[in-house]
């Protein structure tokens, strides 16, 4: 079994655990590429992803790549109790980035010095809402990437 | 005239266990117990439920209540989803039931370890794929986690400070000392205690978050002209309502329009649409309180106050008693139990009945809200 359908790495993080709706989006990830869901009548995107418009009722989708460029639209730093993976790097941030193509769609991820740094290797100083941002992706298992975050402006 | 809800249905009956971090007693037990008080209360035997309604989430099923409280033919059952957000739906699906003659007499209760439990958060092995593969590989594991995010963005759009989080706190903390039955009676809370606490998820820290609770409550709903026969004054269920908006994601709600336009928002107009009252008239409310942040954006969706006003409304006392709108009288999930807001409940029972240990003078109305951040409803409680 892969470990992305484990859910979980032995003593890691977590992994996603796709649904079939979300199964795209990290497939394409695992290439290093941020797509996100649009319909393929209205063109409108559309997070998380979900198998009809709530716009047009279509069904059909397609995935657009987006700029990887983005806003910080909130953050926290999670103390612990903490899952143990997860309270080694404690305090740690977690962003929701808002997607400068269209700042309706907002991801959750992490802010990181370096696309392979620890979740708490940016000053915390430096967390601070409006920063833009750009993707970066990082292996968190074998075949699996995750999309993290760096300071356009480090 | 259209069947309506509006006093047709009364709460007559509320029972509860001791709240501990720790108690002995199964969940079955605790809720058996909060049940056949409630009952006695309402001075109803057993014999005559014929209704029951719960939480998804509560471990015993009806069958198991039913046969050991000794309950007759049960006509009527239901359960609510989304925790904490289906506390007051019990309720109003038993006055539905009991108001459309699906049934005469309604049980409704939660009953949870929660203290010495597992916390939720912790299982891996069962984590939703949705929203959980969005959310919880980068860390954001824990409702506080997922609540935190949102009440940092309503600080940087509103000027909101951890000052009026800690108004928050206080206000249950101080009820909470005046009753007998709260986890947090005699422990008194200062702002040095909250400004020095440790953090659970920065923007929020320890006192930020409800407690962890062991107990049971249970409430009887009857037709208004039953209670009448009961053995306290009637408290009849005014206004009900389920709130599910548009685009809704739970709470990890940041992928919508306006995340910070919550379940309540969608639960208030319909509330007030059936009320012949509005927000003014509300004499104390009892507010779900699982994280302070909660409160100025239920002030805010159920219209005490405009957008963006909730944190300031907190100022000068307002949610103290004597104040403008006297919150959570018996100190709330955050001071007496955290028992998905059933506790709400119960207290606002006691405040209209008079019998409440910080009450409100000549309380008439009470407003009770269940979890705002999930898909949630909501009562208007008269006397
Ligand atoms: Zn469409």
């Amino acid at each position: 079994m892969s470990s992305i359908m484990k859910g979980t790495t032995d003593n890691g993080p977590l992994l996603p655990v796709p649904d079939e709706d979300g199964a795209p989006f990290w497939e394409f990830a695992a290439r290093g590429e941020l797509r996100v869901q649009c319909c393929a009548g209205c063109h409108e995107p559309r997070f998380p992803p979900r198998p009809c418009c709530p716009r047009c009722q279509s069904f059909d989708s397609e995935w657009r790549v987006t700029s990887g460029r983005g806003r910080i639209w909130s953050f926290v730093r999670p103390h612990p109790p903490l899952l143990p993976p997860y309270a080694e790097q404690a305090p740690y941030n977690v962003i929701v980035v808002e997607l400068a193509d269209d700042p309706r769609i907002r991801l959750v991820g992490n802010l990181v010095a370096a696309p392979d740094a620890a979740l708490d290797s940016v000053d915390p100083a430096r967390l601070r809402i409006g920063a833009p941002v750009v993707v970066a992706f990082t292996e968190l298992a074998e075949g699996v990437r995750v999309p993290r975050w760096l300071l356009e402006r480090p | 005239m259209a069947a309506t809800l509006k006093d047709a249905t009364a709460i007559v009956g509320i029972g509860q266990t001791p709240f501990a971090r720790q108690l002995d007693a199964s969940e079955k037990t605790l809720a058996c117990r909060a049940i056949v008080a409630a009952l006695d209360d309402a001075g109803i035997h057993p014999s005559e439920v014929d209704a029951f309604a719960s939480y998804t989430m509560e471990e015993t099923a009806e069958v198991e209540i039913a046969k050991a409280i000794g309950a007759g033919d049960v006509t009527f059952f239901s359960q609510v989803g989304y925790g904490g957000g289906g506390s007051c739906a019990t309720i109003a699906h038993l006055a539905l039931a009991v108001s459309t003659g699906q049934a005469t007499v309604g049980v409704a209760w939660r009953s949870r370890k929660r203290g010495s439990g597992p916390r939720p958060w912790r299982n891996t092995r069962t984590q939703l794929p949705t929203p959980g593969q969005w959310t919880r590989p980068y860390g954001l594991l824990r409702p506080a986690d997922e609540i935190a995010m949102l009440a940092r963005r309503y600080m940087h759009e509103y000027g909101a400070t951890r000052d009026h989080l800690f108004n928050v706190a206080l206000a249950c903390r101080n009820r909470a000392n005046q009753n007998p039955a709260a986890m947090m009676y005699e422990r008194p809370l200062t702002r040095e205690m909250y400004m020095g606490s440790r953090w659970i998820s920065e923007p929020l820290c320890l006192f930020d978050n409800c407690l962890e609770t062991d107990g049971a409550l249970a409430c009887v709903v009857v037709s208004a002209q039953r209670a009448r026969d009961c053995r306290h004054r009637p408290v009849y269920v005014h206004a009900a309502a389920q709130g599910l908006p548009s685009q809704h994601h739970g709470m990890v709600n940041y992928w919508t329009d306006d995340p910070l336009t919550g379940p309540s928002w969608t639960a208030a107009r319909h509330l007030w649409k059936h009320a012949d009252f509005g927000p003014q008239h509300v004499d104390v409310a009892q507010i779900y309180d699982a994280f302070t942040p909660l409160i100025p954006l239920s002030l805010e969706g159920y219209g005490f106050c405009r957008r963006g006003e909730g944190a300031a409304f907190s100022e000068g006392g307002a949610l103290e008693i004597g104040g403008r709108l006297p919150i959570n009288t018996a100190g709330g999930g955050l001071s007496e139990a955290y028992v998905h807001g059933f506790n709400l409940i119960n207290e606002g029972v006691r405040q209209l009945r008079g019998s409440s240990t910080a009450q409100v003078p000549d309380a008439t109305t009470c407003l009770v809200t269940a979890g705002e951040g999930v898909p949630t409803s909501a009562l208007l409680l008269r006397s």
